[in-house]
């Protein structure tokens, strides 16, 4: 007997999920930026370790016509989020939920397509089960800007490199990344971006060509 | 048959009633710069329709000068409005200050004494200048009023008009244009306009010169059009026995919300602004405006009546009334739901109540961007459901706001942060907006570990707000970037450094 080729365990799988009554993961509209390394997914949760890639990943969904919601993050950059691409008018803010934040982040998985949430606390087990069902149930994201226990993959930023700003002189125009998406205990993928570039544009920072000077 | 009997009824003055100044006190009410209206005693001193600010204050330096505010005119005589309509139904309201009704003369044994009784039922409420003109037309009406003496009336016989606007300068047509050019073909009363023949009106001054001519001549062209009674839309709740639990009070309240919006509903309106009034012995304890970006149903207004209780402090003592009135209302048409959707959808709209009765009605906020110096100064945020309403506008340039990118964390609260040089020496900001030195290590935030600065820029110095003595700022911004990649927007005030906010 040959092990089915993936495709078919596919299938199967969604299939199975057809028969318990819950919606297959369907594919979210994602920043093009994110092409290869990460497709957001209905009922999926990622953990985010910046502000700014919380707003790039919410742009998709955003711009594609879903409604955002932002729990327990007063601190979040407005003017940033709409320049990342975060459609404002279709963003709801709950600054300071207080203790009632996971009864806030369950009510709003309900109603809305993207769910971002600043957890102030140690989320237990039990929450993030319950959480997880709610999003498989109705079809949401949610992105945790900090940790969240068992999430479908980690994305997180290093090697950020400004451009613009001297020693006393510039300002700050740009910022180059490598953004590092983990999904379990796989290998993690990784690749660089401008996040953003000098026209506040999100894109893949390719091999760009060394710029010559003419020294003569 | 005999055609219907008009009484108009004059309050001279009306801006100057409608700020409830006294006749005896000179007052004036400007419009652009120039009087509208003044008051007998300021007359008496020489002040005049139409004279300039200046001039008016050099006459009567004593003159007490209010703005027009021609919404304040219409709400004070909605009042007078509502009082005559009680004793005569069917008020054509003209202008503010001025209305006409049919006589009700049979109803009172007279014409005159209509109006004795009418005058005598705006005295007792307070408009002691109230002048009746009773005539065939509205026009010739008018013209009676304005000759008639304060709190009487001036009776024109049926079939007299002609003959009573033949003295009448042409002045009382009131439309400058055609007055003007009377005057200059010496057609000096309504008597010698009137004479002219019909025909040669129209051929010389069209449609409208002939709609005033036949005002001259007595005709009574343009029946009133009578008002419809307002109808009534407030639903009150009365408790008997009085409750004190917010929650009782959102009970007993639907059968009252759902009267509400079924009687708005069948006039075609629906509310999206309501006034939420509640008493407490007798006495208003508690009354809020609240709106919705859609409009009301009974469940909104019942969570709208509970959030208003639940605020601490407001119940002293049990609730005895409960009152909805609608602020704004809008025709029914401009909200039904499109085919392809529009607006925040329904779902959203209900999901959203939900987390409102979780955390409270402010606690969730609509957001959006507006113009400000510093990152903190652009966040707007609103109550969802509340317009927000922008400070300062977006579009225009802001001198001393940063270029883009905008920062993805903007701190609350600035974080008290500490820059220092290689030497370990502060770094400040010198009265001329120079930096005493080149910072070499910084700390963020009051918990965080120090670290060497990559690279930096600034000061920006910002002086803002200079011409207000309490609100004036002087800092100067900066931007750090350490050796780990985290750049920060910070603030040197007064010597001390603060975090403003974070590039992350």
């Amino acid at each position: 007997m040959t092990v089915a080729p993936a495709p078919t365990l596919d299938e199967l799988r969604a299939r199975v999920d057809q028969m318990q009554g819950r919606p297959a993961a369907q594919p979210v509209a994602t920043h093009p930026a994110f092409a290869g390394l990460l497709q957001l997914q209905t009922g999926s949760s990622y953990a985010v370790d910046s502000a700014s890639l919380a707003m790039a990943l919410m742009a998709g969904p955003s711009a594609d016509g879903a409604w955002c919601g932002v729990v327990g993050s007063a601190e979040f950059g407005l003017e940033a989020a709409a320049a990342a691409g975060v459609e404002l008018r279709r963003t709801i803010l709950v600054p300071d939920p207080g203790e009632a934040w996971l009864e806030v982040t369950a009510a709003l998985i309900d109603v809305l397509g993207v769910v971002v949430v600043a957890a102030p606390a140690e989320v237990s087990g039990k929450d993030v089960s319950r959480i997880s069902a709610r999003l498989r149930q109705r079809g949401g994201v949610l992105i945790a800007y900090g940790d969240w226990p068992r999430c479908d993959a980690r994305v997180s930023l290093r090697d950020a490199e400004w451009v613009g700003l001297g020693r006393g002189h510039g300002h700050l125009q740009a910022r180059r990344v490598t953004v590092e998406v983990r999904r379990g205990s796989g290998p993690a993928r990784a690749g660089r971006l401008w996040l953003p570039d000098r026209a506040q544009v999100i894109r893949r920072a390719e091999q760009e060509p060394t710029q010559l000077r003419s020294v003569s | 048959m005999a055609p219907g009997r008009t009484m108009v009824l004059w309050a001279p003055d009306w801006p100057i009633v409608a700020v409830e100044s006294s006749a005896s006190t000179p007052a004036a009410v400007l419009h652009k710069g120039q009087v509208l209206a003044c008051s007998q005693a300021a007359r008496a001193e020489g002040v005049r329709r139409g004279m300039r600010r200046r001039d008016a204050q050099s006459r009567c330096p004593g003159l007490a000068l209010h703005d027009y505010n021609p919404d304040a005119d219409a709400r004070a005589f909605e009042t007078v409005l509502t009082a005559i309509e009680e004793l005569s139904p069917g008020v054509a309201p003209l202008r503010p200050g001025l209305c006409a009704i049919n006589v009700p003369a049979r109803f009172y044994g007279g014409e005159a004494e209509a109006a004795a009784v009418i005058a005598e039922r705006l005295v007792r409420l307070g408009v002691w200048d109230v002048r009746a003109g009773i005539a065939d037309g509205l026009f010739a009406a008018e013209q009676a009023a304005r000759r008639a003496l304060a709190q009487d009336s001036l009776v024109v016989p049926p079939g007299g008009s002609a003959q009573f606007l033949r003295d009448l300068p042409v002045d009382a047509l009131d439309d400058e244009s055609i007055v003007g050019l009377l005057r200059r073909m010496g057609l000096l009363t309504l008597g010698d306009f009137a004479a002219l023949s019909p025909a040669d009106v129209h051929t010389r001054f069209g449609t409208h010169g002939e709609l005033l001519h036949r005002m001259a001549r007595g005709l009574n062209p343009q029946p009133i059009s009578r008002r419809q009674v307002p109808p009534e839309f407030e639903a009150t709740l009365m408790l008997e026995p009085p409750l004190d639990l917010a929650e009782q009070i959102a009970f007993s309240v639907r059968t009252t919300a759902e009267k509400f919006v079924t009687d708005l509903a069948g006039h075609g309106l629906v509310c999206t602004t309501v006034l939420i009034e509640v008493d407490t012995d007798g006495s208003l304890a508690t009354s809020r405006r609240w709106m919705h970006p859609r409009w009301f149903g009974p469940t909104d207004l019942v969570d709208r009546v509970r959030w208003q209780l639940s605020v601490d402090g407001v119940i002293k003592a049990p609730v005895d009334a409960v009152r909805l009135i609608p602020e704004v209302t809008e025709p029914l048409g401009d909200h039904a739901d499109s085919l392809f959707g529009g607006g925040p959808d329904e779902r959203v709209e209900r999901g959203v109540a939900r987390v409102q009765s979780i955390v409270g009605h402010e606690a969730v906020v609509s957001v959006s961007v507006q113009g400000g110096r510093g990152p903190a100064e652009r966040q707007l945020l609103a109550p969802w459901g509340e317009r927000p309403v922008a400070a300062r506008a977006a579009g225009l340039p802001w001198p001393g706001s940063l270029p883009p990118p905008a920062p993805a964390t903007v701190y609350l609260e600035p974080q008290q942060a500490m820059v220092v040089g290689a030497e370990g020496q502060a770094i400040g900001v010198t009265g001329r907006g120079m930096v005493t030195g080149e910072p070499a290590r910084f700390r963020a935030a009051a918990g965080q570990d120090w670290q060497p600065v990559a690279s930096w820029a600034g000061p920006w110095p910002v002086d803002d707000q200079w011409w207000d003595e309490v609100a004036a700022r002087r800092i100067a911004r900066f931007q750090v970037v350490g050796v780990d990649g985290s750049a920060y927007l910070m603030i040197v005030e007064g010597g001390s450094w603060w975090t403003e906010a974070r590039y992350d």
